[in-house]
């Protein structure tokens, strides 16, 4: 048995799946003052008349990061920046305190000014100040060479030594990817949600003890994978905003298919938008926006639209407008403004107070001079039209951004979605809309309203690693494992290549997956000569591994039963 | 990417296109253009492209690589730009510490084409032209200006030409355009050349000069230059404080050029600054009078090792800025005639350009038509 739960802002969804099969499903409103209580009652609820020892895993996905960051209950976060020449560095203080330092290592990892332990020590004495909570320590180019890092991080250890060990999260640990500003952020964002998830984790664990459940527990992050708890302790940033992912392995298991394609889970108050390419999600390009942050957390691409059942509507100069706010229940149910789903219980297509739902229409008609049917099935084209344009313009942009690799520009591809598949509340009801609008072939599954908690269900371990190997400096780093050594002047891509796919199997071992999870395969590879002088003195050599994220297996639904 | 056309609107390649084109240099001068389309359709005020292989010192005949140029990635730019959205007049400033003699061949007669590079001294340095008197054709006589430069010229010395003989030029030819040829080897620490210019002034000239497109050109200090050098340059057109872009071991005091140099720099731009003022009676001393202007030239390959021994032939025309055709032989056995019809061509130029390439004599191994009026190219 596979237990999946999703926890979303309005609804928490848990499914149980044994062997393939989905055996019970479960939704219920999420307490936001509550949430590990939401969870355990589900939790509870779900496994009522299951034995729990037979449990092979518990897969969740959380807003308790997301939570702390939208409700402003994060830790303060002293930030130690060693920003190098460059751009003016102000724009990176993010923190509560920030303290920028001398000393300096190059793009290659050479160390050009060296630290000056003095600055550190005088910083302390204004973070101690301020009670600062955790800390995060970035060096320009760590992923090259992080000893800088290191070294703050032992100061700040044994400047703190009096207290519990102090929290500091180190830039070369966030990512491999060189990008300076979206470390500082993803390192920040780490430090300052670390105690939130470090209490939940605690409280997961001991509950779990309590019940007597052995099952190994994985976090979902936002790229469609999951980690298990003692890694997501570690860097609770990649769970932040797995929600989307979550939707996304649902349709993906419900409705598996090897070809372009736009998914569509369209909720309450937003629908979110992703694409296949062959059947391969597409991810955003560098990582994910957090708060107002941009970081180096890998994630699936997603773009949203306030657009939902529960979305306000309005008449404005004779034309409808539905959202982007909610602004409460559909009318229908009690709540202050008309509301697609409004339409939908009107219309007999979903269950509700048909009187109530009938009086939001004749509200909204009688501005249009329009028969309450009519304005009821004119607000579904609407919606289908607002979705049609917004998907065309992210497929615009999409297939007009700019290339990173010659092989891109010269081989690059375009996506041509084949279909559209959907999953959310009103999907069943807007599938024949959206497919005469897009003229595609459109499928929502048989569990379409659970379908975010069966991807979170069968989501397996995720992990990407940079292997940077300079051959004229003999050394090699991963950046995302720690790992710096020795190599000959000799090492080849080819062996870099294989270092590389024995390295991220290790690491998803570590994050819990089991040999069968173990679908490795390199993502990109580069080798160039350096040249100093006139000389060519090594190879630059660059490899990116990863697990690919993936179902533990596929779940065969009806189609548009 | 570009394609052959592109090429074919700039250049003479001998025997073809694809026997000297290769992929790269058509991705090199598809990214330029399309940061000059970014800036054309004001989706961008300013562009920079970073690509490579570069291209100042391809010429208009191409029989091969010259100083690791093959095709001229600002002209390809440039002529496509003017193709599809009309004539504009345009200045190119060459930074890079080599003689920009690819594009002064390519613009020698255009007048709306004004070219400026600034350079350390030909006698000292591949490709030993660029030397003031190199001053354009008939048609475009004062518009190809040369800025010879001594060794060991410093962040000063650039400055002060830049002040004194490029901008004020710059504000007197008011162009719609300008364009920075950005070459990044005249960086005290380039490994091929004798220069002490730094990431601060290169990011200040770019500051002063505020061109509207920079294309990379050469720079062979990849460690310890390049990387700070475009970040300035990038800083500085994004109108971003580049103040704390300093290379490693940078020491202001130490780079800071001698008086004799000071003095030098000086002369040299008030003799180029004078001629440009003077260009009218020079153009009625040197050329006035002629229906014909020759120019003989040997040019060297250095990277294919092969010698090209040219003659240009300019018509003074006082309609447009003249047909004109190159007859050209190289010591790998080609003799080829190529004629150009500028844009501006007028009706007789045009005719009397499709007569010499009907009537060519038999002896040439190809001959070319580049008719840039109808945007048509013909070899046989
Ligand atoms: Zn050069
Ligand atoms: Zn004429």
């Amino acid at each position: 048995m596979i237990v999946g739960i999703d926890m979303g802002g309005t609804n928490i969804d848990g499914v149980v799946i044994d062997e393939g099969k989905i055996i019970k499903t479960i939704k219920r409103p999420t307490d936001r003052n509550d949430l590990l209580g939401t969870i355990w009652t589900t939790f509870k609820d779900l496994l009522t008349g299951y034995d729990k020892t037979k449990i092979k895993r518990i897969n969740l996905s959380t807003t308790i990061c997301t939570n702390a960051i939208v409700e402003g209950k994060t830790s303060s976060v002293g930030m130690i920046i060693e920003p190098g020449p460059g751009m003016p560095y102000d724009f990176l203080a993010c923190g509560e305190k920030n303290l920028f330092i001398s000393g300096y290592i190059d793009h290659r990892g050479n160390i050009v000014k060296d630290l000056n332990i003095a600055e550190i020590k005088d910083g302390c004495k204004l973070f101690k100040e301020k009670d600062i909570e955790a800390f995060a320590v970035v060096s320009k180019f760590s992923t090259r060479n992080p000893e800088h890092e290191r070294r703050i991080k032992e100061a700040l250890e044994k400047e703190f030594s009096q207290d519990e060990t102090p929290i500091i999260t180190m830039g070369h640990t966030m990512s491999g990817k060189l990008n300076f500003p979206r470390r500082v952020y993803t390192s920040y964002l780490n430090s300052a949600v670390y105690k939130s998830f470090k209490e939940f984790a605690i409280n997961i664990k001991s509950s779990m003890e309590r019940e007597g459940i052995q099952a190994p527990v994985f976090i979902l992050k936002a790229d469609g994978g999951t980690m298990n708890l003692d890694k997501a302790e570690e860097k609770p940033v990649e769970t932040i905003l797995s929600g989307p992912a979550a939707s996304f392995m649902g349709i993906s298991a419900l409705l598996p298919t090897e070809e372009d394609a736009v998914l569509l889970d369209i909720g309450g108050t937003t629908t979110d938008i992703f694409f296949l390419a062959d059947g391969v999600p597409l991810f955003e390009p560098l990582g994910i926006k957090i708060d107002k942050y941009k970081t180096l957390v890998r994630a699936i691409y997603t773009s949203s639209i306030g657009l939902g059942g529960d979305s306000a509507i309005s008449i404005e100069n004779k034309n409808i407008k539905i959202g982007p706010k909610r602004e409460g229940k559909p009318y229908g149910l009690g709540g202050p403004k008309p509301t697609p789903t409004d339409a939908m219980i009107f219309l007999g297509l979903m269950d509700g107070d048909k009187e109530r739902a009938q009086k939001a229409m004749t509200l909204l008609g009688e501005k249009m001079n329009m028969e309450p049917k009519k304005m009821a099935k004119l607000i579904l084209a609407k919606m289908g039209d607002m979705i049609k344009s917004k998907v065309d313009t992210i497929l615009g942009e999409i297939n007009s951004k700019p290339v990173y690799t010659i092989k891109e520009l010269l081989y690059g591809k375009k996506i041509e979605p084949k279909m559209i598949n959907l999953i959310g509340g009103p999907a069943k009801i807007l599938a024949p809309i959206l497919e005469e609008r897009f003229k595609l072939p459109t499928h929502y599954p048989a569990n379409y309203e659970v379908a975010n908690a069966v991807g979170a269900a069968l989501a397996r371990p995720t992990t990407e690693i940079t292997l940077h190997a300079d051959t004229s400096k003999g050394r090699l780093s991963v950046p995302e494992l720690e790992l710096y050594e020795k190599i000959s002047s000799r090492f080849t891509l080819n062996q870099a290549r294989e270092k590389a796919l024995e390295l991220v199997k290790e690491s998803a071992k570590n994050l819990g997956a089991t040999e069968e999870e173990l679908d490795a395969e390199i993502t990109e590879e580069s080798s160039f000569n350096m040249v100093r002088g006139f000389y060519t003195t090594g190879k630059d050599i660059r490899v990116k591994a990863q697990i690919k994220p993936g179902l533990i297996h596929q779940i065969r639904s009806d189609k548009n039963a | 990417m570009a394609d052959e056309r592109d090429v074919e609107r700039v250049h003479f390649c001998v025997p073809d296109v694809k026997s000297r084109v290769t992929q790269s240099h058509l991705i090199s001068a598809g990214g330029a253009i399309r940061a000059f389309k970014a800036v054309m359709n004001k989706k961008v005020e300013k562009a920079f492209a970073l690509i490579r292989p570069p291209g100042h010192h391809a010429q208009r005949v191409v029989y091969g690589d010259r100083g690791f140029c093959i095709i001229n990635i600002e002209a390809v730019m440039l002529e496509r730009i003017r193709q599809e959205y009309g004539d504009l007049r345009v200045a190119i400033v060459d930074t890079d510490c080599h003689h920009g003699d690819g594009t002064q061949d390519i613009y020698w007669n255009d007048k709306d084409t004004l070219f400026i590079s600034f350079h350390q001294d030909g006698r000292t340095l591949y490709p030993g032209t660029g030397f003031i008197d190199e001053f354009g054709g008939p048609g475009a006589y004062g518009y190809n200006i040369n800025i010879p430069l001594p060794p060991a010229t410093g962040e000063e010395g650039f400055l002060y030409v830049l002040d004194n003989v490029v901008l004020p030029i710059l504000d007197e030819y008011k162009p719609d355009i300008i364009i920075n040829s950005a070459g990044q080897d005249n960086h005290y620490t380039d490994p091929i050349t004798h220069m002490n210019f730094t990431a601060q002034g290169y990011a200040e000239l770019n500051k002063r000069l505020n061109p509207n497109i920079a294309v990379l050109e050469g720079g062979y200090s990849i460690e310890g230059a390049l990387p700070y050098i475009n970040l300035g340059i990038i800083l500085a057109m994004a109108g971003i404080d580049y103040s704390k872009v300093h290379e490693p071991g940078y020491d202001r005091e130490k780079l800071k050029q001698s008086r004799d140099i000071t003095e030098y720099v000086k002369k040299v731009a008030e003799i180029v600054y004078n001629r440009w003022k003077d260009r009218d009676n020079l153009y009625i001393k040197d050329i006035r009078g002629k229906d014909y202007v020759q120019r003989q030239r040997q040019v060297y390959y250095d990277t294919d090792n092969i010698m090209e021994y040219q003659t240009q032939n300019f018509k003074v025309c006082k309609k447009c800025s003249g047909v004109n055709t190159i007859d050209s032989r190289s010591d790998t056995g080609y003799h080829i005639f190529g004629i150009t019809i500028p844009r501006d061509a007028c009706s007789s130029c045009i005719d009397e350009g499709y007569r010499l390439y009907k009537y060519a004599l038999n002896k040439y191994t190809s001959v070319y038509l580049q008719d840039r009026v109808n945007d048509k190219y013909l070899a046989k």
